[in-house]
């Protein structure tokens, strides 16, 4: 703690070590008393180089890498990924893989969600709500455990399709986790939503509006939670998405008890779409048929999918090689968090850690 | 799989207001993107977001051909929220030439072109803060360059902040 030439001034510095961070996260705060005059991210603690080991490995021995930027929501960066390799090769993954793939990528939006509702209550000092979307949570991991032997790192797709087939009793296990998880939301949102206190803390809180997010190209759920319904899986369908019904929710205020509610939302979206997926699983192979050593064709494309977080892309350069010459991953963490500066100018120091949480950041994300 | 002539109102657009800056425009796999010269970058996004709509910044960044005369092509990715459509700008850069910093225009280039600052030591014109974003600040060397091996590391800096002779 220091004192600057400003006398009222006082620079704080938060981290990297804080539990309200969500890793390693160092913000430098200038304070005037209790209020933030500016913020400074400071990031790069779990810089890996991602992009650049992505230039030393083949493009199929680059694919777990992905799993580890957003660790919450593996399947999501897997399947960016397996999409991107995939539109280079000018391929599609068969009907089969295609339905499973969304499924999959929805039970992580849902599981990805939920610990994100548990540790931003945490944040804030509800205690109870982590045991209950962990236990939630838990059931989602079993899934995939059993799908492919993982609960974190999945690294469930391959490029052209799936490697494994289901499991037996995959629809019966996905099903039953649908059957159960609405009442659970409903349960959160009574325990929370319906709680004064959470409401008054998070109300009018990092407030950020539309227009503001599209200048700072903020996407996923806190745009969305500004009041404009833009979602990748809508606006650009990919993996058959435009098959099934679901809507996109949004609220109008742009604060962080809107976020709140627009994430809950979508985690009943997502059980609406999985239903309909799980019901009408396509028979047939679950692998395009593409070449042993994948050699895109010279040419770059950008690809990029609705992840839990907001936009995802891949932006991948090929030379005709095993390996990808330039592969950029545009992460949305690193861009929502940008906007961090601007929800907490004017914020109380005790509302910084619940704008970090509703920002809903992983910086293994954020740093690649 | 071949480029193919990419028709319609924005490369009209682009080439009615920068003329022969704009050095080709085509799709690529169904993408539409447009070559310019690197003067005409920033004139480009300016046009593409004050006159077509094109609200969001989607991604900055870089690819390194060292043994190319011009070494790197900067990338710009746009999206049209009320068109739904997304375009790709590239322009090489000349070694005697700094691109000009895209804040004024989007906020979001803030960070993305510190990344390629940090990334490729490429320097914007007219950026607010051009500092390191994910490298240690004392860092010398540009990760993402081709000629800078995959283990290399500054290994002063390791010595002098981690206390030990190598990282690997």
């Amino acid at each position: 703690m220091t004192t600057s030439p400003d006398a009222n001034e006082l620079v704080l510095n938060m981290g990297p070590q804080h539990p309200s961070t969500h890793g390693v996260l160092r913000i430098v705060l200038k304070l005037d008393g209790e209020r933030v005059k500016s913020t400074e991210c400071i990031i790069g603690y779990l810089h890996r180089g991602v992009e650049k080991i992505a230039e030393n490995r083949t493009y199929v021995q680059f694919a777990p890498y992905v799993d580890r930027m957003d660790y919450l929501a593996a399947v999501s960066n897997g399947l960016g990924y397996c999409l991107a390799v995939e539109k280079l090769m000018n391929s599609v993954a068969p009907p089969r893989a295609q339905a499973v793939r969304v499924i999959l990528t929805e039970l992580n939006r849902i599981a990805s969600h939920l610990l994100w509702l548990g540790t931003h209550a945490l944040d804030i000092g509800a205690i109870t709500p982590l045991f209950y979307t962990l236990r939630e949570r838990e059931e989602v991991l079993k899934i995939f455990e059993n799908y492919c032997g993982a609960r974190l790192t999945t690294h469930a797709f391959r490029i052209g399709g799936l490697q494994y087939e289901l499991y037996e009793g995959f629809e019966q296990q996905v099903n039953a986790f649908c059957d159960q998880f609405p009442a659970k939301v409903d349960e959160y949102e009574e325990l929370l939503g319906g709680n004064r206190i959470w409401r008054e803390r998070l109300r009018g809180v990092g407030v950020l509006d539309a227009a503001t997010c599209k200048r700072y190209g903020v996407t996923g759920p806190m745009l969305r939670a500004a009041g404009v319904p833009w979602d990748l899986r809508k606006a650009q369908p990919y993996s058959g998405y435009e098959q099934y019904e679901f809507e996109v929710p949004t609220r109008s205020s742009g604060d962080t008890l809107d976020r709140y509610f627009v994430r809950l939302d979508e985690m009943r979206q997502s059980v609406r779409i999985v239903r309909q997926a799980v019901a009408n699983i396509p028979t047939g192979p679950i692998m395009a048929k593409i070449a042993k050593v994948i050699k895109p064709p010279v040419g770059e494309a950008y690809v990029s999918i609705e992840a839990p977080k907001g936009e995802l892309g891949y932006f991948i350069v090929s030379d005709g090689s095993t390996h990808p010459y330039r592969l950029r991953v545009r992460p949305p963490s690193f861009v929502n968090l940008q906007a961090l500066d601007h929800m907490a100018k004017g914020a109380l120091v005790a509302d910084v850690v619940a704008i970090i949480g509703t920002i809903d950041i992983v910086l293994g994300e954020v740093d690649r | 799989m071949a480029t193919v002539p990419w028709d319609g109102a924005i490369p009209e657009l682009l080439r009615e207001h920068l003329g022969a800056a704009v050095l080709d425009t085509h799709l690529y796999v169904d993408q539409p993107f447009a070559v310019l010269t690197l003067a005409a970058m920033l004139p480009a996004l300016e046009l593409l977001h004050a006159e077509a709509d094109f609200d969001y910044l989607v991604d900055i960044t870089a690819v390194d051909y060292p043994k190319r005369e011009c070494r790197f092509d900067l990338v710009y990715i746009v999206y049209s929220h009320s068109r739904n459509q997304r375009v790709r700008l590239k322009a090489q850069v000349p070694a005697n030439q700094k691109p000009l910093s895209a804040v004024p225009i989007f906020l979001g280039a803030n960070w993305l072109e510190r990344e390629v600052f940090d990334m490729f030591g490429i320097e914007f014109a007219g950026h607010p803060n051009l500092t390191r974003i994910l490298m240690p600040d004392e860092w010398s060397g540009f990760p993402l360059r081709k000629d800078y091996g995959i283990i290399q590391m500054d290994n002063t800096w390791v010595k002098n902040n981690l206390g030990i002779e190598s990282g690997q």
